[in-house]
C-alpha cells in the first residue's frame, strides 16, 4: 500500500512535469509568436508575410496536434511504466 | 439539370443516409443513448468529436470573419483549436476514468453536493440553448438559398430529420451521423477551395497556395491582397494589431470556453479507455485542422477574389458597372446578403472603406460612399460561384452547410436533454427512477429541447450573436475551472466550487451586460460597446477569461478559510488520476 502511493505520487509528478511542458510550448507558439511576439519575428519573411502571422493562421495549429501526440505517447507510456493502466 | 434540383438530390441524399443510420443505431439502454455504449473507436470518436464541435459558425461565418479581419481575427483559428490541446492534457482522460455519463455529475460528486450539481446544471443549459440557436438558423439560411424554401418549412425539415436520429438513437445514433456528417462537410469545404487555390496560385494544396505566388501578378499572394485593400482605404491584411492584451484574453477565452462546452466533453465518454481519450483528442483536432488550415487560404483567397471581380482592371482603375455583374451577385441579392446602392449615380460597383482618412482620396475618384454591402456569411456558401464552379460544387456545399449546423445541433441537443433527464429527473426528483423510465424521459426531453430549439430558429432573438459569447463566456468563466480544480485539487471543496462558479459566471454575465444591454434588451447597455469605455481595453467578447480567473482566485480563497473536503472526496480525486480501474461509462 505505501509502496503503491509512492509509486502513484511519482506518476501524478510526471503527469503534471509533463502537462507545463506541453503548456509552456503550447503558449509560446499561440500567444507567444502568434500574437505578443510578433514584432520580433517581423524580419523573417514567409510567403509575402512574416513568421508571426504563420504561426498565427497554421503553425500553432500544427503544434497543437504535434502536442497532443505527443502527449498521449508519453503519458500512455509512464501508465505501462507506472503499473496503472487499464487491464 | 436545374441548379436547384442538383442541390435537392445532394440534400436528400446527405439526409436519407442520416436517417438509414438513425434507423440502424437505435439506442436500447441508458448507456447507449448517453454515451453510445462506451465502446466507439478512437478515431471514430475524433471524427465525429471533429462534426460536434464544427458548427454553422465553424464551416459558414468563419472564413468571412477571417477575410474581413485578416490577421486580426487569427484568435478564431487559434482560440477554437488550443482548447483541444487543454481537453487532452486537463480534463477528457480524468472525467472519463471518473467514469459517468454527464458533466454535472462530476461537478456534483466531487463537491458532494446538489447545490453544484444544479449550479452546473444551470451553466449547462444556458451556454448549449444559446448555442443551438445559432445552429438552427445556419440550417435556415442554407435552406432558404438552396432549396428556395421558406425558412420556417426548412427549420422544420431540419428539425425532423434531428428528430429521427437524435430520439431514436441518442449518442449511438449521434455519433454515426456524426462521422457521416463530417465526411460531408469536409468533402463540401475543400474541393471548392482546391480549385481556387489552383486558379489563383496553381498550387492544389490551399494552406500552401496561402504562401504562395499569385499566378497572375506574380506576387506573393498576401502582398497582392495587401496591396489591393490598401489602394481601396482597407486596413493591410496582415497588419498587427495595437490592442495585443485584448487578442490574447479573447483567443485565451475561445481556448477555455471551448475546452468546458459540455456537449463536446461528454463525446469523449464514450470511447473504451482513459488512454482512448487521450488519443481521441488528438484525431479531433486533426479532422478539425483539415478545415481550420484550409479556412484561412479560403478567406484570403475569396477576399482577393471579390475585389478582382468588382475592380477587373485593378483597384485604381474603373469598377464594374452593375448591368454586367456576375450572376452569383444577382443571386444573392435576393437574399438580401449582398446589397447595391448607387451612391454617386454613375452605374458602377465602388467597393471601399468608408472611413475618414480615405474620404479625400474617394471624393477625387468622384465616389459618394461605399456601394456594396456583402454580409460575410455568404463568403463560402458563394465560393464556388465566385470561383464559377460546377453545379454539383455547390450542392455539395448546401449538404455540407446542412451537414456542419445539424452534426453541432444533435450533440448540443444531448447535451441538453441528459442534463435534464439524468442530472435533475434521476439526480434529484425521483433518483429511484428504472433504467427504462430514464431513458423514455432521456427521449421526452429531447423531443421537448427539439421542440424549443425549433422555435427559437423561427424566432430569433435579434442578438444570435452577442449570444454565442455568451456561451463562450459561461463555458469559459464557470465550467472548466470547476472541472479542472475538482481534478487538479483536493482541496477545493464545496463551497468553494459554488462560489467560485457563481462569482465567475455573474462577473462574466454581467461584464457582457454592460456593454450589449441587460438581458440583450436594445438600448439598456450601460456603456457603448467601444473600445474606449472598455475596463483596461478588454472587450465584453473577452471577459470569459478573466471571468475564469476570478472563478479560480475565489474558489480557492473561500476554500482556504473553509474546511477540507471530507476524505472520501479525497480518494474519489485520486482515483479519477490513475487510469487503473476504469470501466465503461455508468450511471451509478
Amino acid at each position: 500500500m505505501v509502496e503503491h502511493k509512492k509509486n502513484a505520487a511519482a506518476y501524478w509528478k510526471a503527469n503534471l512535469k509533463l502537462i507545463w511542458i506541453s503548456l509552456a510550448i503550447w503558449a509560446l507558439v499561440s500567444y507567444g509568436f502568434g500574437i505578443l511576439l510578433r514584432p520580433l519575428l517581423s524580419g523573417i519573411p514567409v510567403g509575402g508575410t512574416d513568421l508571426g502571422f504563420w504561426f498565427a493562421q497554421q503553425g500553432s495549429i500544427l503544434t497543437f496536434i504535434g502536442l497532443i501526440f505527443f502527449y498521449a505517447w508519453r503519458m500512455n507510456k509512464l501508465d505501462k511504466e507506472f503499473g496503472l493502466d487499464e487491464e | 439539370m436545374s441548379q436547384f434540383a442538383i442541390n435537392l438530390i445532394f440534400v436528400g441524399a446527405s439526409f436519407a443516409l442520416y436517417i438509414g443510420i438513425a434507423i440502424w443505431a437505435r439506442a436500447g439502454s441508458t448507456k447507449e443513448f448517453y454515451v453510445a455504449g462506451g465502446g466507439v473507436n478512437p478515431i471514430t470518436n475524433g471524427m465525429a468529436t471533429a462534426a460536434d464541435w464544427m458548427s454553422a459558425a465553424s464551416f459558414i461565418s468563419m472564413a468571412g470573419l477571417i477575410a474581413a479581419g485578416g490577421y486580426a481575427n487569427s484568435s478564431f483559428l487559434m482560440g477554437w483549436t488550443g482548447g483541444y490541446v487543454l481537453l487532452a492534457m486537463l480534463l477528457a482522460p480524468y472525467l472519463r476514468k471518473f467514469g459517468k455519463f454527464t458533466v454535472p455529475d462530476f461537478i456534483g460528486d466531487r463537491f458532494y453536493s446538489t447545490g453544484a450539481r444544479l449550479v452546473a446544471v444551470a451553466c449547462l443549459i444556458i451556454a448549449s440553448v444559446t448555442y443551438v440557436i445559432g445552429q438552427m438558423t445556419g440550417a435556415g439560411v442554407a435552406f432558404s438559398r438552396f432549396l428556395e424554401v421558406e425558412n420556417d418549412t426548412g427549420l422544420m425539415i431540419a428539425a425532423v430529420v434531428v428528430f429521427m436520429y437524435a430520439v431514436m438513437g441518442g449518442m449511438k445514433g449521434i455519433t454515426y451521423t456524426q462521422v457521416a456528417q463530417y465526411v460531408v462537410l469536409i468533402i463540401a469545404y475543400t474541393i471548392p477551395a482546391v480549385f481556387i487555390s489552383l486558379q489563383l496560385t496553381g498550387n492544389p494544396i490551399p494552406p500552401l497556395g496561402l504562401f504562395s505566388t499569385h499566378t497572375e501578378s506574380g506576387l506573393p499572394l498576401l502582398q497582392k491582397l495587401d496591396e489591393v485593400v490598401r489602394e481601396l482605404g482597407f486596413q493591410d491584411y496582415t497588419a498587427d494589431v495595437s490592442n495585443k492584451l485584448n487578442m490574447v484574453l479573447f483567443t485565451l477565452s475561445l481556448m477555455i470556453g471551448t475546452a468546458g462546452l459540455p456537449h463536446v466533453i461528454i463525446r469523449f465518454f464514450t470511447v473504451p479507455k482513459v488512454a482512448d481519450a487521450r488519443w481521441s483528442a488528438g484525431w479531433a483536432l486533426v479532422f478539425i485542422a483539415l478545415l481550420y488550415l484550409t479556412a484561412p487560404a479560403v478567406a484570403s483567397m475569396a477576399r482577393l477574389n471579390l475585389l478582382t471581380t468588382i475592380y477587373p482592371a485593378g483597384p485604381t482603375a474603373e469598377a464594374i458597372h452593375y448591368d454586367e455583374r456576375p450572376d452569383w451577385i444577382r443571386t444573392w441579392e435576393n437574399t438580401g446578403l449582398i446589397r447595391f446602392d448607387d451612391k454617386n449615380g454613375d452605374g458602377r460597383i465602388q467597393l471601399y472603406n468608408d472611413v475618414p482618412a480615405f474620404q479625400e482620396t474617394a471624393e477625387a475618384r468622384g465616389w459618394a460612399g461605399n456601394e456594396l454591402t456583402v454580409n460575410n456569411d455568404i463568403l463560402v456558401l458563394a465560393n464556388p460561384e465566385i470561383a464559377n464552379l460546377p453545379g454539383w460544387v455547390i450542392g455539395l456545399i448546401a449538404a455540407g452547410g446542412l451537414a456542419a449546423a445539424l452534426s453541432t445541433a444533435a450533440g448540443l441537443l444531448l447535451a441538453i436533454s441528459s442534463a435534464v433527464s439524468h442530472d435533475l429527473i434521476k439526480g434529484s426528483i425521483n433518483p429511484n427512477i428504472s433504467d427504462k423510465g430514464e431513458l423514455l424521459a432521456a427521449r421526452i426531453s429531447m423531443g421537448v429541447a427539439i421542440v424549443v430549439a425549433t422555435w427559437l430558429g423561427m424566432n430569433p432573438p435579434g442578438f444570435a450573436a452577442q449570444v454565442v459569447a455568451l456561451a463562450f463566456g459561461i463555458a469559459a468563466a464557470s465550467i472548466f475551472p470547476a472541472l479542472m480544480m475538482g481534478i487538479f485539487s483536493k482541496r477545493v471543496n464545496s463551497k468553494g466550487a459554488i462560489a467560485g462558479m457563481l462569482a465567475g459566471l455573474i462577473s462574466t454575465v454581467v461584464y457582457i451586460f454592460l456593454y450589449l444591454g441587460w438581458f440583450f434588451i436594445p438600448g439598456t447597455a450601460t456603456f457603448a460597446n467601444v473600445e474606449a469605455n472598455w475596463l483596461f481595453g478588454i472587450s465584453p467578447l473577452s471577459f470569459g477569461a478573466v471571468g475564469a480567473m476570478i472563478n479560480f482566485a475565489v474558489a480557492f480563497a473561500v476554500s482556504a478559510m473553509t474546511e477540507e473536503p471530507p476524505q472520501e472526496i479525497q480518494d474519489l480525486v485520486e482515483s479519477v488520476r490513475f487510469p487503473r480501474g476504469a470501466g465503461v461509462a455508468t450511471g451509478h
